[in-house]
């Protein structure tokens, strides 16, 4: 018993490079509060600057590592409780650039509103590390951990208004429903580990494979891949686990709810990839028509719902379901064998759909006004009169969004279909390419009411800089990405290296004694 | 149901029991006493004081930062006792491990500093 205290405990060997993106969003968000709370008197627009800076040299630290996983390939860090691969540094990457857009926009939000604090900014920054870590984990817990930084961050990003009653109501019911799926989702870890012996998911996919004992066992495993599906479809919002999206996309202020459509989306996304393909390939057969079901009724439900909304928040809101329901048919794709592109399509709809969906937003922050108050329909008319040049960037993202070809809509909607007609999903795909063409019609009538009507409101709308730059970028982004898709197709093809991660684990695992 | 499963069927019981138990000796309390209540016996019972002011009674927020400043050191004791119990056994890794804990919450405690909440206005 003395010998078994007196024995050292030895910490896992930890790859100080190949988590650097990650050490670099950590560091800026403390570093951002404790300079921003010692110096309360700095001037407006540091703070954006800084997490702009932050976020970008997050994405230079992930292309570095995106450069050495290209030379050596693949691999597993920290006890195999972490993957580097380009499946995570592409959502790392993705991520960063959600963080740099919103907070440009967040600059001018906070002086409308006249808060000035470093909070928002360190908040973005901490959901962020929860993003990351949830696209590049390779375990259980490690995931919930991810998803826990990045709910809580969402929480209180929501609730952020502090005078605005109905940020408060969004964040109180984001939290309560948040932590009910978040209590799904653990309880199917619990489960999952119960009836493969690990929460490792190289582990779990070698424990299902073969003629393991635990391949045996189905009841339970069932039930647990069913409550983490519960858990994660309300992170995506999918269809019927998105009541709370319309409320919280609403209530929320302007730019975090670009945040959660975007980095929200990413990060939620790729865990749940990470939990299907990584883990569980052995139970495609189980899991792929549960998948099947959510995609179609996200989206379709998502684009009727839209249809029928009268405010410009809660339309996006509804849009961003049946966006997800899109990326739910990769999803679905990537469950057939074999299939490498489907994972490139989803990560790439994920990454044009946040540039897309925040330029959308930054538009709606400007119309707004103080108090976040002008998001009716009614406020959008005239628009065109009022701001064309605006104008015609939200017309950009609503074309896009519905899919528009000479747009990075059409390459993202273009891609997921793509991936599944390829492996003969093709009910699903024509459900999918159906729920479009009734979303066309929502960005129509936004589109209709800017450039068609006469507007009720002659005030003067004054676009800040960063939003303005938000804007600029976004619709350049667009259409450049529309016109020239070949070099982001290019980077995407690579990050079907996810599955490969697997084997190379499944090997290291050999020689750790199991349990 | 598989054999793991139905090893769990002893706890349904249990819980079943433990129900069965309690709504009987509730219910037949219930139905065997006299029941009269007065004005009195219907007050809430606060040690033998009588009641002041309704239950909805509104009580300072500043509490509320207090509250949740000591939550966090609380927690943070509860992690370095039983940390501090097996030092020798975590040797350098433990001590860097909790050193990065407590700077983390030092950083949280600078913040609430700076920002106010030490003070009670």
């Amino acid at each position: 018993m003395n010998a078994l205290l007196a024995e050292t405990l030895v910490g896992p060997s930890i790859d100080w490079a190949g988590i650097s993106p990650l050490l670099v969003l950590l560091g800026g968000s403390c570093l951002l509060l404790l300079v921003g709370s010692i110096f309360p008197r700095l001037p407006k627009g540091t703070y954006c600057a800084f997490t702009v800076l932050v976020s970008l040299t997050t994405a230079v630290a992930a292309m570095l590592q995106w450069r050495d996983v290209t030379k050596s390939g693949p691999r597993n860090l920290i006890a195999d409780a972490v993957a580097l691969d380009h499946f995570a540094l592409l959502a790392t990457i993705a991520i960063s650039i959600s963080i740099a857009l919103v907070s440009l926009i967040t600059d001018d939000y906070l002086r409308r509103e006249d808060y000035d604090g470093p909070e928002m900014y360190a908040l973005y920054l901490t959901a962020a590390i929860g993003g990351v870590v949830m696209a590049s984990s390779n375990d259980l817990i490690v995931l919930f951990l991810g998803l826990e930084t990045l709910s809580l961050s969402l929480y209180l990003l929501t609730a952020s208004h502090r005078k605005r009653a109905e940020s408060q109501e969004a964040g109180l019911k984001y939290f309560v429903l948040g932590g009910f799926s978040s209590a799904f989702f653990l309880y199917g870890i619990a489960l999952t580990y119960g009836s493969t012996g690990s929460t490792n998911l190289s582990k779990i996919s070698s424990a299902l494979s073969g003629d393991s004992p635990f391949s045996q066992i189905d009841a339970m495993l069932l039930i647990g891949i069913g409550l983490m599906l519960v858990g994660l479809a309300f992170k995506v919002s999918a269809v019927p686990f998105h009541i709370w999206t319309p409320d919280v996309y609403e209530g929320a202020p302007s730019p975090v709810t670009a945040f959660m459509a975007s980095a929200g989306k990413i990060a939620a996304f790729t865990a749940l990839l990470r939990v299907l393909v990584v883990a569980f390939p052995t139970r495609i057969d189980d899991w792929r028509p549960a998948i099947w079901v959510l995609a179609t009724l996200t989206v379709l439900a998502g684009s009727i719902l839209a249809v029928m909304q009268t405010n410009v928040k809660r339309m996006l809101a509804f849009s961003s379901i049946s966006h997800a329901g899109f990326l739910l048919v990769g999803v679905e794709a990537a469950g057939h064998a074999g299939d490498k592109d489907a994972l490139a399509a989803v990560l790439t709809y994920l990454l044009l759909y946040a540039v897309l969906v925040i330029g959308s937003f930054a538009v709606v922050t400007v119309v707004a006004g103080k108090g976040d108050s002008h998001t009716t329909l009614d406020d959008f008319r005239g628009l065109g009169q009022r701001r064309p040049v605006m104008a015609l960037a939200l017309t950009v993202f609503l074309l896009a969004q519905a899919g528009m070809p000479a747009t990075s809509g059409f390459i993202a909607k273009f891609g997921v279909i793509k991936a599944a007609a390829e492996v003969q999903s093709y009910s699903i795909a024509v459900i999918a390419m159906l729920g479009a063409v009734i979303a066309a019609f929502l960005y129509l009538r936004i589109m209709v009411s800017m450039w068609l009507a006469d507007s009720t409101n002659d005030a003067e709308l004054f676009v800040p800089v960063g939003a303005g730059i938000a804007i600029a970028f976004a619709s350049v982004f667009t259409v450049a990405v529309g016109v020239y898709p070949g070099w982001l197709l290019d980077a995407t093809r690579m990050v079907s290296d996810i599955s490969i991660s697997v084997i190379q684990a499944v090997d290291s695992t050999t020689d750790v004694p199991a349990g | 149901m598989s054999e793991f499963l139905r090893s769990y069927l002893v706890v349904v019981w249990f819980g079943l029991a433990a129900f069965l138990v309690g709504s009987l000796l509730l219910g037949i309390s219930a139905l065997l006493r006299p029941n009269n209540p007065t004005s009195e016996k219907l007050l809430s019972y606060e040690s033998g004081v009588d009641p002041v002011g309704d239950g909805w009674s509104q009580s300072q927020i500043r509490y509320y930062v207090f509250a949740l400043l000591f939550v966090i050191f609380d927690v943070e004791a509860v992690f370095i006792f039983p940390w501090a119990t097996q030092l020798e056994r975590y040797g350098g890794f433990g001590l860097v491990e909790m050193a990065v804990f407590v700077a983390v919450l030092v950083l949280g405690l600078v913040y609430a500093w700076r920002k106010g909440v030490l003070r009670w206005v």
